[in-house]
């Protein structure tokens, strides 16, 4: 470590300036002035007053739907991305790859797209809306809505996450769990769930963060209530459209360290996931 | 290879995996194949003739272009970020590599509408270079550059983070011995490094541009909606959307639909190249 520009060790190639500094220039013009503008004009303003923009009833009934509803998709992506998972893995069925292939499609698919497309579809009178509301449940714009809507954006996070933790599982461990009469409940709670765990923790991190800052898919299908289904970032842009920029900064600022805490999060379960492949060998 | 070692199993319990099998399939249809199927119908609903003609409209093509112009500057500016950073983190090793990298993954975490809103803090009216600019006569926010701006963040890590491991695991021995045998620093990285990266590259470049042509979020805050000068083809689709225009919308969704179908074969076929394992 002991080098001539003692942050850096010495190599033979060339081009570590150059391609550092330009690296670093351009995220500081892209990401680091602009974030650090949001972080400052949040923080010029008085810190009750910043309160109280962010704990006002109409914030508070965005946080409690954002959250909740990104919480919620997650479950659900977890059971029904691990269900996926496995059926991709385990079995082998005509049209395997081609249901392989369209887990990436929320991915790739524009935001706005799959917003539209699912409007159209759980309206009350679209392909689906219908069926379900003559059943008494409706979804576009409700809550149950945002959730599907965030559940769509989740799902490749799961699937992909836990799709390679499975494909690692021993089977010589399961088949020696069984062979000592464990049933394949057992072995599945036993042998499988454990080793797939740590992989499903981070689909599901990956999806919540996801989730939480989700707009395009949302608010098509939300209905955009204040108060009942309306989201935080939707809540953002209405304020900027009101030239209300101090009130969308301080909103802002809540998101921003809502993500912070989502990215510490996902580097934790990484860590432990590594951690525990580490251990296993 | 995913699948092989299933063919080798005990004797599984058929109900299960019928049922297995069909909640994944019921599942993906509800929220993912019927969804997608509807805008094409709709698109179509009227006949190709209409098709055609909701497209050639004149504040939908300017959407289309705009589109594109967008794309044509952001993805080649990320592209060389990525290529530096990544050359940057992979071949040298330096203090606050592992801050830098965190830094270049943040916009993945944030959302697309604070994406948007840091430009307008800077840029509007009541931004901090917002007069200044507006006194120089060049317009940011609610215009190309503003749009540009936007996306570049939202899409700034994705050719980096392709390039990245991948160059991390290539180490340095193929690099050192060019230079070492007197090749300069581009002909080691167009004859040496570029080769060996490429279809990672081509990888990232491809989400890049997927992403970009795509984004709602941060375009919507930045953009002003003004049609056919600032709304870029995912906000148009939102504008005739919003005026019952369906057909209209849904063919300019229709057409976004393709390049999303599209990103998803080549970026299979990439994978099936061997590029790069399915991400972890």
């Amino acid at each position: 470590m002991a080098t001539a520009r003692g942050w850096v060790s010495p190599s033979v190639l060339p081009g570590f300036g150059l391609t550092l500094g330009f690296a670093g220039l351009f995220l500081t013009i892209i990401v680091l002035i602009p974030m650090a503008a949001l972080i400052m004009r949040a923080g010029s303003l008085p810190l009750d007053e910043f309160w109280r923009i962010a704990t006002e009833p109409r914030a508070l009934a965005s946080y409690r739907l954002t959250f909740g509803a990104s919480f919620l998709a997650a479950c659900v992506n977890a059971v029904f991305g691990f269900i996926i998972a496995w059926t991709l893995v385990r079995y082998e069925f005509p049209g395997r790859r081609l249901v392989d292939a369209i887990i990436d499609l929320p991915f790739a698919l524009p935001t706005a797209v799959s917003g539209i497309a699912l409007a159209t579809v759980f309206t009350p009178n679209g392909w689906l809306g219908m069926h379900l509301e003559s059943v008494g449940i409706q979804v576009a714009y409700t809550w149950v809505g945002v959730t599907v809507a965030l559940t769509l954006i989740g799902l490749p996070f799961v699937v992909r996450s836990v799709q390679p933790a499975l494909e690692e599982v021993d089977v010589s461990l399961e088949e020696a769990a069984e062979s000592l009469g464990a049933s394949r409940w057992m072995v599945f709670r036993r042998v499988i769930l454990p080793t797939v765990l740590p992989a499903l923790a981070t689909g599901f991190t990956l999806a919540l963060a996801r989730a939480i800052g989700e707009y395009g898919s949302v608010i098509f299908i939300a209905g955009n209530l204040p108060m009942r289904t309306e989201i935080t970032p939707l809540l953002i842009v209405i304020k900027l459209e009101q030239y209300d920029y101090l009130g969308a900064a301080a909103l802002g600022l809540v998101m921003l360290c809502v993500s912070f805490v989502m990215l510490l999060s996902i580097n934790a379960v990484n860590g432990w996931r590594i951690r525990r492949m580490v251990g296993r060998r | 290879m995913a699948g092989q070692q299933s063919l080798v199993r005990r004797q599984q319990n058929p109900y299960v995996r019928v049922v297995l099998i069909a909640v994944s399939v019921m599942f993906l249809a509800a929220i993912l194949i019927l969804p997608v199927l509807s805008v094409l119908g709709y698109a179509f609903s009227e006949g190709l003739a209409v098709y055609l003609n909701a497209l050639r409209a004149p504040d939908t093509l300017a959407a289309i272009r705009l589109t594109l112009t967008t794309a044509a500057i952001v993805v080649p500016a990320n592209t060389i970020f990525g290529v530096a950073a990544a050359w940057a983190i992979a071949k040298f090793d330096f203090r606050g590599k592992q801050i830098l990298i965190t830094l270049i993954d943040l916009p993945f975490s944030v959302s697309p509408v604070i994406a948007g809103l840091v430009f307008v803090l800077l840029f509007g009216a009541q931004g901090w270079f917002g007069p200044w600019f507006r006194d120089q006569g060049i317009q940011i926010v609610f215009a190309l550059p503003g749009i540009v701006l936007a996306t570049m963040l939202v899409t700034f890590p994705y050719v980096a983070r392709e390039l990245i491991p991948i160059m991390q695991l290539q180490g340095r021995e193929a690099e050192e011995a060019a230079v070492s045998l007197g090749a300069g620093g581009w002909m080691t990285f167009f004859r040496v490094t570029l080769p060996s990266i490429r279809w990672g590259l081509l990888y990232g470049v491809i989400l890049c541009n997927a992403r970009a042509m795509g984004e709602f979020g941060a375009v919507a805050v930045v953009s002003g909606h003004i049609r056919g000068l600032t709304t870029t083809m995912p906000l148009q689709a939102q504008v005739l959307y919003d005026e019952y225009d369906l057909v209209g919308a849904f063919a300019v969704a229709s057409l976004l639909m393709l390049l999303a179908l599209l990103t998803l074969v080549l970026k299979t076929l990439l994978e099936a190249f061997g590029a790069r394992r399915r991400r972890a």
